[in-house]
């Protein structure tokens, strides 16, 4: 932001603090996301910097922290790196497992979460829509509500889920199912959100340009609307994966030892003993993030050059 | 007006009525795409939380392991004394749950309306085998609590399965020999401190996010679109980064051997010896949940200060105001609404808050919904839900105002 | 259409994914670790059966909720000895039958075998341990602490401490250290003088305590410099240093030692493996391979004839038991006739006085 040319000295020496406020701010933002980077790489098992790794010297530096997170749960971690080995890993490494875990959780809490919330988005971002604010607010309901209720109420439920009509019907807890439906609930109302901002800049007179123009309601929605929503839908679904992907309460809750995903063993981890192998999980995990958002800000860009609207 | 003066349709109707039914089926249209999801979420989410709350005022620990004992409650008006009656019946249940291994549920279940007597009821229920009438004699041999009017008070709240004890119990109150709800002894408070904690940390959390992010918002709503977009990647990224990365990164930064203890010994502002404690307390929690509830402020914010034209500012300033009543009489109020969706998104959001306090809490950074946790996992059910019941009433409350003054559709990521 | 079968089944195949592990759930870190190496290992090895590690800041509380809820997913609980008898009365425990247990490796019968009160009706001892506090000696070169008393002097000596946010064995210490001889000490806590003497005593340093839930974190909290002493078990000290060549050092005097038990919960998925495993496990075999991982005594005679050597190699394990005689100077056994009865009411006490600020 430019000062006015009549500004005065003071407002002068205000700005300059501003600027300054805002630079620390964005550093308080940012700093402790970049600082598990470098820490990840520490060749002793600490969690501040050494002398070593100051001076840049790279006998401070090491990778044995990824190693850490490859090898440890294996059988026999210590055999030369051949197929066996790497079959042994990919069956029994924790962190592998764990990784396993979360992409089968998250992509299939995603595929149900975009699918439901993309329909109902539809039908809420017609001005026919009845009780439209009321759904709406329990839709987002789940991001709002403490996430300890929600885990709590579910382990309950999927503990027994037909109890409530009087009848057994085995249980959902400690399956890759409960974990999937509960991911799905809480991946929801960000599917929605992103949808719904999507349409809400949508033309509909579009849609009525479609139909005089001879397209019955299925080509409408495949070549004229899911094109204009697309980039909408799929930042909802990368927020649905990363919930997912994030989420350790529920996990906490409902899953069972097959069902450990990345957040749960980091939980363990945090909890227990913080060696530097989490910072290197944190630091994947980062990389990760950086690549998602990445794409999501592709996809809004696109999206707003696609409708026509000015960025913001 | 004739009847040849109403509209119609090419096929004759009454266009009013078409018009009428070419709405309603929209509007069932547009209903029937909400449908599915509306009803997963009402299974699979409301029903499981009200099934869930149901457990905060029903509990029948005691009446059905204590049938005799609940009987002679229903026959008897409060107030009356036991007698040899109402000793017999005890006698008698806890000889059925030494056999059954219920003493300890039935117990549980008095002693949250009157502590220390979970105990009363196992150690007794081991020698109720051997006892012989007169059983008030028998009983008041095996302790003599027995004869305490307020046991019988508490086994009398207990004894129906649906009960407003457990609310009475998450408003430190208990029930004094007259029944009647007393305060319970200072040293045993413990939830109405942890609700007051609870919304006035969150508080100072919003309040923190409010004060730092409000210069960065405006920055980024003032610069060139280019520079701000750049900009705003770094608020994105941490909504994007996993909670427990960042969480494990401020781990890092904060304990007492961790970066910034070793920056500021290293720069000679603290000694050795005077390392911070920063983690594993209040102020562990106040940092993190900051940091993690900031772009939750700023994105709101700026949504509503890139539309504020600055020729408004400009016109006041032009008239002669400085730049702070500029600030003040101008900017501020046109940024009210960004500042109460940031705050109240904030707020909702810390109160509910787990993870954090649960990693880097201590002892005194711990929030109510870490409290839930500890009871659901002592199996203290029916406390934990009147504890989410009165969260969750308190952050629907939050919603509804949000809903109210904001806008559920205004909600936006990013 | 196609698809959404292959969805389906890939759902219902997700959900009903059948498992037939062991699952063994303990309390993590070294004693975790000395549990899979000589327990769990070994007995995949010897039977084919696949098992599965679980941790726990304490098993006894997840198991409990898992049994009440209809929900249990773990074979096999590692339990404090209060909470084995104490679950056992409640009903969430399965009874074990003795007579699975192998006589000793010298042929003398279980029930002679083990140690007087390690085998329950619900649970069988897998080792005695100890609720010990250890120090960082590179913060006290001039001499750390010797006494439980020293623990609660912050003026003699300097900084945080680490103490376990519970209150069994957290407050008999707090007595015992305000110079209650560790015969009077249940005696005294049985009063309600007694409860208010050990709360004063803690509060004496409250402002000075760091809190820990998983006893993993004691050695860590140690070695990041968090504290300058802690409350800990005594096998995990033991593991940071002969393992990893920490400088900490135990002091024994204040221990509060008990059994640990292995049992299962009702409801098991696999209970005819997880005998099995208990019945391995408990084998004269069996406790000495854990011994070789972590301080902690086994609780057969016949697993104590010869003597135990660390994994290392070289370090004698007698030495750093709980049971040895120089270890028992100023030593109290947990009463578990205590703790059954009154665990609720002194945590409930506990947890006000924690939050109390």
């Amino acid at each position: 932001m430019a000062l006015p040319p009549y500004a005065d000295p003071l407002e002068r020496a205000w700005h300059r603090i501003y600027q300054v406020i805002c630079a620390l701010v964005f550093v308080f933002l940012i700093a402790p996301i970049l600082v598990v980077i470098p820490l990840s790489f520490n060749v002793e098992p600490y969690f501040s910097f050494t002398e070593k790794m100051l001076s840049f010297d790279p006998a401070g530096y090491s990778l044995r922290w990824y190693d850490t997170l490859l090898t440890f749960g294996m059988q026999a971690p210590e055999a030369p790196r051949d197929g066996a080995w790497f079959a042994d890993m990919w069956a029994n490494s924790t962190w592998v497992n764990a990784a396993k875990n979360s992409v089968i959780v998250g992509f299939w809490a995603t595929i149900l979460a975009t699918i439901l919330g993309t329909l109902a988005a539809l039908g809420l971002s017609r001005p026919e829509m009845p009780w439209r604010r009321t759904i709406m607010a329990i839709l987002i309901s789940p991001m709002i509500v403490p996430i300890i209720i929600i885990a709590t109420g579910m382990f309950f439920f999927y503990s027994n889920p037909c109890g409530i009509i009087g009848i057994e019907c085995g249980r959902l807890t400690s399956t890759y199912l409960g974990v999937i439906l509960a991911h799905t609930i809480l991946g929801i109302p960000f599917v929605i959100i992103t949808v719904t901002a999507t349409l809400s800049g949508f033309d509909q007179s579009l849609i009525r340009a479609a139909q005089s123009l001879g397209a019955n309601p299925r080509t409408t929605f495949f070549k004229v609307v899911m094109p204009l929503i697309l980039p909408g839908v799929v930042s909802g679904a990368l927020f649905a994966f990363v919930t997912s992907f994030d989420e350790v309460v529920a996990v906490l809750f409902i899953a069972g030892p097959e069902q450990q995903t990345i957040p749960r063993q980091m939980w363990n981890g945090i909890r227990e003993q913080i060696s530097p192998a989490i910072l290197a999980v944190a630091t994947i995990l980062v990389v990760i993030s950086i690549l998602l958002l990445a794409t999501v800000e592709l996809l809004r860009r696109r999206s707003e050059r696609l409708r026509g609207v000015s960025p913001h | 007006m004739a009847d040849s003066a109403l509209l119609t349709t090419a096929d004759g109707r009454p266009l009013a009525q078409a018009l009428a039914e070419a709405q309603g089926r929209a509007r069932r249209r547009a209903f029937w795409l909400v449908v599915p999801l509306l009803l997963f979420v009402l299974v699979s989410f409301i029903l499981p939380i009200g099934q869930m709350l149901h457990r905060s005022v029903h509990h029948d620990g005691f009446s059905a392991n204590a049938p005799a004992v609940s009987a002679w409650f229903a026959a008897n008006p409060p107030g009356t004394q036991p007698d040899e009656a109402a000793f017999a019946a005890l006698a008698q249940d806890l000889r059925a749950m030494q056999a059954n291994r219920t003493a300890g549920e039935a117990g549980t279940r008095v002693n949250y309306v009157l502590p220390e007597s979970r105990s009363l009821f196992t150690k007794t229920a081991r020698s109720a085998k051997d006892m012989t009438p007169p059983f008030k004699a028998a009983l008041l041999a095996a302790d003599p609590k027995w004869d305490d009017p307020r046991v019988w008070a508490a086994m009398r709240s207990s004894s129906s399965a649906y009960t407003a004890d457990f609310y009475m119990v998450a408003l430190d109150f208990e029930r004094g020999p007259d029944g009647s709800l007393e305060r319970v002894p200072e040293n045993r408070q413990i939830y109405v401190y942890l609700f007051v904690k609870t919304f006035v940390l969150s508080g100072l959390i919003t309040l923190i996010c409010l004060l730092i992010g409000f210069p960065v918002a405006h920055l980024l709503a003032t610069l060139p679109m280019a520079r701000a977009n750049l900009l705003m990647i770094l608020v994105l990224l941490p909504f994007w980064t996993s909670l427990l990365v960042r969480t494990t990164s401020w781990m890092a930064l904060l304990q007492g051997e961790g970066v910034i203890n070793d920056l500021l010994v290293w720069i000679g502002v603290i000694a050795g010896d005077g390392r911070l404690r920063m983690i594993n307390n209040q102020t562990g929690t106040i940092i993190v949940m900051t940091h993690i509830l900031l772009p939750f402020m700023i994105l709101p914010l700026y949504s509503v200060m890139r539309v504020i034209p600055p020729s408004y500012a400009r016109a006041a300033r032009s008239l002669g105001a400085t730049s702070w009543t500029t600030f003040r009489r101008v900017y501020l109020p046109q940024t009210l609404p960004g500042i109460g969706a940031g705050s109240l998104l904030v707020f909702i959001l810390a109160v509910g808050y787990y993870i954090t306090p649960a990693l880097v809490g201590g002892a005194d950074g711990q929030l109510i919904s870490n409290l839930i946790d500890f009871h659901m996992d002592k199996s203290n059910w029916s406390l934990a839900a009147a504890l989410s019941a009165m969260l969750l009433v308190g952050v629907l409350i939050l919603y509804w105002l949000y809903e109210r003054l904001v806008g559920i559709d205004r909600l936006k990521l990013g | 259409m196609k698809k959404t079968l292959i969805l389906s089944t890939a759902l219902v195949g997700l959900a009903f994914s059948a498992q037939a592990d062991v699952t063994v759930m303990s309390w993590g870190g070294a004693y975790g670790a000395a549990q899979s190496e000589g327990h769990l290992k070994p007995f995949t090895a010897a039977t084919g059966i696949a098992t599965v590690m679980v941790d726990s800041d304490n098993p006894a509380t997840p198991i409990k909720a898992m049994v009440e809820a209809n929900n249990v997913t773990i074979d096999v609980a590692s339990l404090e000895y209060a909470d084995a008898i104490r679950l056992c009365d409640e009903g969430v425990l399965e009874p074990i039958d003795a007579s699975i247990l192998p006589p000793g490796a010298d042929g003398t019968p279980a029930a002679e075998d083990f140690l007087a009160g390690a085998v329950t009706e619900c649970g069988v001892s897998t080792d005695i341990w100890a609720t010990v506090f250890a120090y960082d000696t590179t913060k006290f070169p001039d001499g750390g602490p010797v006494t439980a008393a020293d623990f609660f002097d912050t003026t003699k000596f300097p900084g945080k401490r680490g103490l376990k946010k519970g209150a069994k064995a957290v407050l008999e210490f707090a007595l015992m250290a305000d110079g209650v001889a560790p015969a009077d000490v249940y005696a005294t806590l049985g009063t309600p003088e007694g409860v208010d003497r050990a709360f004063a005593k803690l509060d004496s340093i409250k402002a000075d305590i760091v809190w820990w839930e998983a006893g993993a974190q004691p050695p860590q909290l140690l070695a990041d410099g968090e504290v300058v002493m802690s409350m800990a078990y005594n096998g995990r000290i033991f593991a940071a240093q002969v393992a990893e060549g920490k400088p900490f050092q135990i002091v024994w005097d204040g221990q509060i030692y008990e059994n640990e038990m292995y049992a299962i919960p009702k409801g098991a998925p696999n209970m005819e493996e997880a005998k099995q495993f208990i019945a391995y496990a408990t084998s004269t075999e069996g406790l000495r391979q854990q011994a070789q991982w972590i301080s902690y005594g086994p609780a057969r005679k016949s697993a104590l004839i010869d003597p135990l050597v660390f994994n290392d190699g070289k370090t004698e394990m007698a030495a750093h038991l709980p049971t040895a005689p120089e270890n028992m100077k100023n030593a109290l056994e947990s009463s578990w006739e205590f703790w059954v009865d009154r665990d609720a009411e002194l945590n409930e006490r506990f947890n006000a006085w924690l939050a109390a600020g």
